[in-house]
């Protein structure tokens, strides 16, 4: 593995990205679409590559530096790569997810005047999350941290004329400045307990840190780790939206919909995922890190699958199913279970990335239509689309043999073999989460693609099947989003695949004792049916079915019996009322009073002005003693030289 | 003891022809009475052996910058009540001052010491043949050299700065200019006329 | 038998009457002229006093140069002063407070 071809993953997307961005017309549209496809495409091929090299020919792990940035009181800043298996199962996931998004673009983007602007920003994108996953120290984690973030930001307000679009990037940007704050945190808390930012330095050193506390208030120590794991993990639930710093992702939905796919599903909020499990060896010696970790993600799998059921959006009913599905890789980080989250993580990304492609799809039929109340029986009309989209909805629910089935499974069983506090809780949210996922993933497919057709006029006559370009990444993640469970979930999972990438304590390695009852993918299969979650789901898609199809008139029963409740889940639990009438009026007014009182008045008033007011004042007054007459500077000059003699009299 | 005796006349002297430059009514007595400063002084330093100086003093200093005092105080013509006004006004602050600054000198001298014992130490005697002129002189020439010329140079320049000050052109006066003279040209100083026949009646 | 502190002395009295002097005239010109002229006239009385008595003959050197100065020094003053009354008809230091001419 040599380290130009590493190199060359990351910068041949950024070279294109420059290239479409800047390019102008010299490029022009249909060059930016080449240029950027086929740099993502070959970065594709050679993550394929390390890939291989690292699966099949057993090439050691690369821990290198590319570039030293600066050497900063011994600490030195790089960039470099350390690759192993679990950095080259993102590179792929990565790099595969985004070059269907590229090629699927050409057909959704179609018309839009900012076309290279986009391929532009998906490719800056893809360049930064590769720099995220790829990184071998902390500053570089973070550089990719903040780009994707940037990336995100531009994306989601791509449509920079909507003030909704405006408002909803700006959102994301400020609550994961949030997150990003403690992330911050974190890292310098790495810095001050190990002087080092590089990865291997800082793992090997955890053991120790695991040792140290640091005092807080009045005498009551913390664990050194525990402090540093909870501030990495709050920027871990900024940027993977997880409660409470989760109200940027569903309006993220502003923006077009194959960003939504790539980075608001597939890649950029499993950062945090990602960063956890890379951090695993400083986790696994914080009990109480862990346990805040399980407890936030199951609160977020749960919840947040509730307002999937009440919206109407199809949009959005995916990114609240993206929120609760982050939600159970968090309660598997929890879990100790490090390798069943990034196996989540995996199947999550191809098939909700299908399932947002395949949302793109329709809205693109229907004239930018997003209103499922204005759909239905779309299976008819879109039969590519619909058989994709039931594939993605089916490994969504956890349906046996689908890729998601293996990976949620294994998520519920970890649960159950951990014995850390608030397992119970998180159990219980993960299993009746399945049902959730069921319902609403269900009632969105009998809403949009079964029942009678609820199209109103304009989107009657304008209908259109959406062409190959985009039906082509539909199909070509729907084969991974139904097989790569079964096929790699032995490997990743019990083989030791994942090497020393991510380490767990012998004590708490939950897989390790799951991984004694291994009998194989088939096995594994077969026993779903005899036990309780597949049953959860499909109790789901019936009460979808009854709903939706059966009895239409029941749901409308059931909101206005549940009246308090639904009001709270279309009111999204009051997060944004909180935000928007408590947060934003308390920050602005600490902001306020912090520039009026301690900008204004102490430091310009008494600092600044003050000091040269004094000053001034202290002019005026000796002023009077340079009066312009010789005799006085004469008499002051030997008044200095009586006292002077004084002075040598008395002490010389 | 006859030098000390001498001392002590030219010194009383000397101080009461100082008290009298600063009160003297009249600045005339105040710039003869700095000339009989000058004069005891160079008398004091005789005694000292400081004899060139002493001559120097008294030429350049009495002959020359005391002159140039008096031709000033006569050529002005000065208000002189004008100037003395307020004149007492601060006296008895300049009074107290000039008393503490002498108390503290003598007081630093006398309990200092400055390293030597200057109550009772002698001047150390000189050889019979000696010349305090030609001894200056020597060192003024040799190791002195570059600031004696810099000293001439800041000469030079004080009389070039005096002159350009003071000199003036005014108008209407009678003067010579030779360089005009010379270079005057017939058509400046000849006039022809041309005139009209007279006519015998 | 002269000894340094006789001098000494006497240099002291002359420059505290030369700094009175400056009090005491303080409207004069002149007379401020003639006061620093005495002022350096005890510093010179300081330097004879002392190259006699450590037997060193640089101190007479300086008090040649402090005459040299000083002789400059008063050439200009008086210049200026001529040229000042010619201005301002006065010779009044409190008069003369403007640096413009």
């Amino acid at each position: 593995m040599s380290l130009t071809l590493l190199a060359a993953i990351p910068l041949l997307p950024l070279a294109a990205a420059l290239l479409a961005g800047l390019g102008g017309r010299l490029v022009g549209r249909r060059g930016a679409a080449v240029v950027t496809i086929g740099a993502v495409g070959l970065a594709c091929v050679l993550a394929g590559v390390v890939m291989w090299q690292m699966l099949i020919d057993h090439v050691p792990n690369f821990d290198g530096s590319l570039y030293t940035w600066l050497v900063a009181d011994g600490v030195r800043l790089q960039v470099g790569f350390l690759i192993d298996p679990l950095t080259a199962l993102m590179m792929v996931v990565v790099t595969f997810v985004s070059l269907c998004v590229h090629v699927y673009t050409m057909g959704y983007m179609a018309d839009d005047p900012g076309y290279q602007r986009f391929f532009a920003y998906i490719s800056l994108f893809t360049f930064a999350m590769l720099m995220l996953v790829m990184a071998n120290n902390f500053l570089q984690l973070f550089f990719g941290w903040e780009g994707v973030g940037l990336v995100s930001y531009l994306l989601i307000g791509f449509w920079y004329t909507r003030p909704s679009a405006i408002f909803a990037s700006l959102k994301a940007f400020l609550v994961n400045r949030v997150g990003d704050f403690g992330f911050v945190l974190g890292i310098a808390g790495v810095l001050y307990f190990v002087g080092s930012l590089d990865y291997q330095k800082v793992f090997a050193f955890a053991p120790l840190v695991a040792t140290k506390t640091v005092p807080l208030l009045n005498g009551h120590d913390v664990s050194a780790m525990t402090l540093i794991c909870i501030c990495l993990f709050v920027g871990a639930m900024g940027k993977s939206a997880q409660v409470p710093l989760h109200v940027w992702l569903p309006d993220s939905m502003e923006g077009p919909t194959p960003i939504s796919a790539l980075i608001h599903a597939a890649t950029m909020v499993t950062a945090g995922i990602f960063m956890v499990a890379r951090m695993s060896p400083l986790f696994e010696y914080s009990q109480t890190a862990l346990s805040l970790v399980l407890i936030i993600g199951a609160t977020t799998a749960l919840f947040m699958g509730f307002l999937g059921v009440v919206n109407n959006d199809i949009k959005r009913v995916i990114a609240y199913s993206t929120l609760s599905q982050l939600g159970y890789m968090t309660v598997a980080l929890g879990a100790s279970a490090y390798s069943a989250a990034i196996f989540h993580l995996m199947t999550h990304a191809f098939f909700k990335a299908l399932l947002f492609l395949a949302a793109g799809a329709v809205i693109i039929a229907l004239h930018h239509e997003q209103d499922m109340r204005k759909m239905g029986g779309l299976w008819r009309r879109m039969p590519v689309t619909y058989w994709t989209a039931l594939i993605g909805a089916l490994a969504l629910i956890g349906t046996p043999l689908f890729s998601g089935f293996y990976s949620k499974d294994m998520i519920l069983d970890a649960v159950r073999a951990t014995h850390r506090y608030g397992a119970g809780y998180a159990y219980w949210c993960v299993l009746l989460g399945i049902y959730v996922t069921a319902l609403y993933t269900f009632r969105m497919m009998f809403l949009t693609f079964h029942g009678e057709e609820r199209l109103d006029h304009h989107t009657q006559e304008h209908f259109h099947d959406v062409g190959w370009d985009m039906k082509g990444p539909l199909v070509a993640l729907a084969i991974p989003s139904l097989l790569i469970g079964a096929i790699t979930i032995g490997p990743v999972l019990f083989h030791g695949f994942f090497g020393d990438a991510i380490r767990v304590l012998p004590r708490q390695d939950v897989l390790g004792e799951i991984g004694r009852e291994w009998h194989g993918a088939l096995a594994f299969t077969l026993e779903a049916f005899m036990s309780l979650p597949v049953y959860i789901a499909a109790a789901g898609v019936f009460t979808a079915w009854v709903f939706v199809l059966k009895k239409p008139a029941w749901g409308d029963l059931a909101r206005e019996r549940a009246g308090l409740v639904y009001r709270i889940l279309v009111n999204k639990y009051y997060f944004d009322w909180f935000n928007e009438n408590v947060v934003a009026p308390l920050t602005r007014a600490i902001g306020t009073a912090l520039w009026r009182d301690g900008d204004q008045l102490l430091i310009d008033g008494v600092a600044v002005n003050g000091s040269a007011e004094t000053i001034g004042w202290a002019a005026t007054v000796t002023r009077h003693l340079q009066s312009g007459f010789l005799y006085s500077y004469a008499f002051w000059m030997v008044i200095g030289l009586a006292g002077l003699l004084g002075w040598l009299l008395l002490h010389g | 003891m006859l030098p000390l005796i001498l001392f002590y006349v030219f010194a009383t002297i000397l101080v009461a022809a100082a008290v009298g430059v600063i009160v003297a009514r009249n600045p005339v007595y105040s710039a003869l009475l700095l000339v009989l400063c000058f004069v005891t002084s160079a008398a004091i330093w005789i005694l000292l052996e400081a004899e060139f100086l002493a001559l120097v003093l008294v030429l350049v200093y009495v002959g020359a910058v005391m002159v140039l005092f008096l031709f000033v105080v006569m050529m002005l013509d000065i208000d002189l009540e004008a100037l003395r006004a307020g004149f007492t006004r601060f006296a008895w602050l300049g009074w107290i001052t000039a008393a503490v600054v002498v108390l503290e000198i003598v007081g630093v001298v006398l309990t200092k010491r400055l390293g030597i014992n200057v109550m009772s130490s002698a001047s150390p005697p000189l050889p019979a043949d000696y010349s305090n002129t030609s001894a200056l002189g020597t060192l003024l020439y040799t190791r002195y050299v570059y600031p004696f010329e810099i000293a001439a140079m800041v000469l030079l320049v004080a009389i070039i700065a005096a002159i350009a000050l003071t000199l003036r052109h005014r108008r209407g006066l009678k003067v010579q200019d030779i360089a005009r003279q010379v270079a005057v040209r017939a058509s400046e100083r000849v006039r022809l006329v041309q005139m009209e026949p007279e006519q015998r009646k | 038998m002269i000894t340094l502190a006789h001098l000494l002395t006497l240099s002291a009295v002359l420059f505290a009457l030369s700094i009175a002097g400056i009090f005491l005239n303080r409207k004069n010109v002149l007379l401020l002229l003639m006061c620093i002229e005495l002022l350096l006239l005890s510093a010179n009385f300081n330097f004879v006093a002392f190259s006699r008595y450590l037997g060193q003959l640089d101190g007479q050197v300086f008090v040649f140069f402090v005459l040299t100065v000083a002789a400059a020094e008063s050439a200009i003053g008086l210049a200026i002063l001529v040229v000042l009354f010619r201005e301002r008809r006065t010779i009044d230091v409190e008069d003369l407070n403007r640096l413009k001419g």
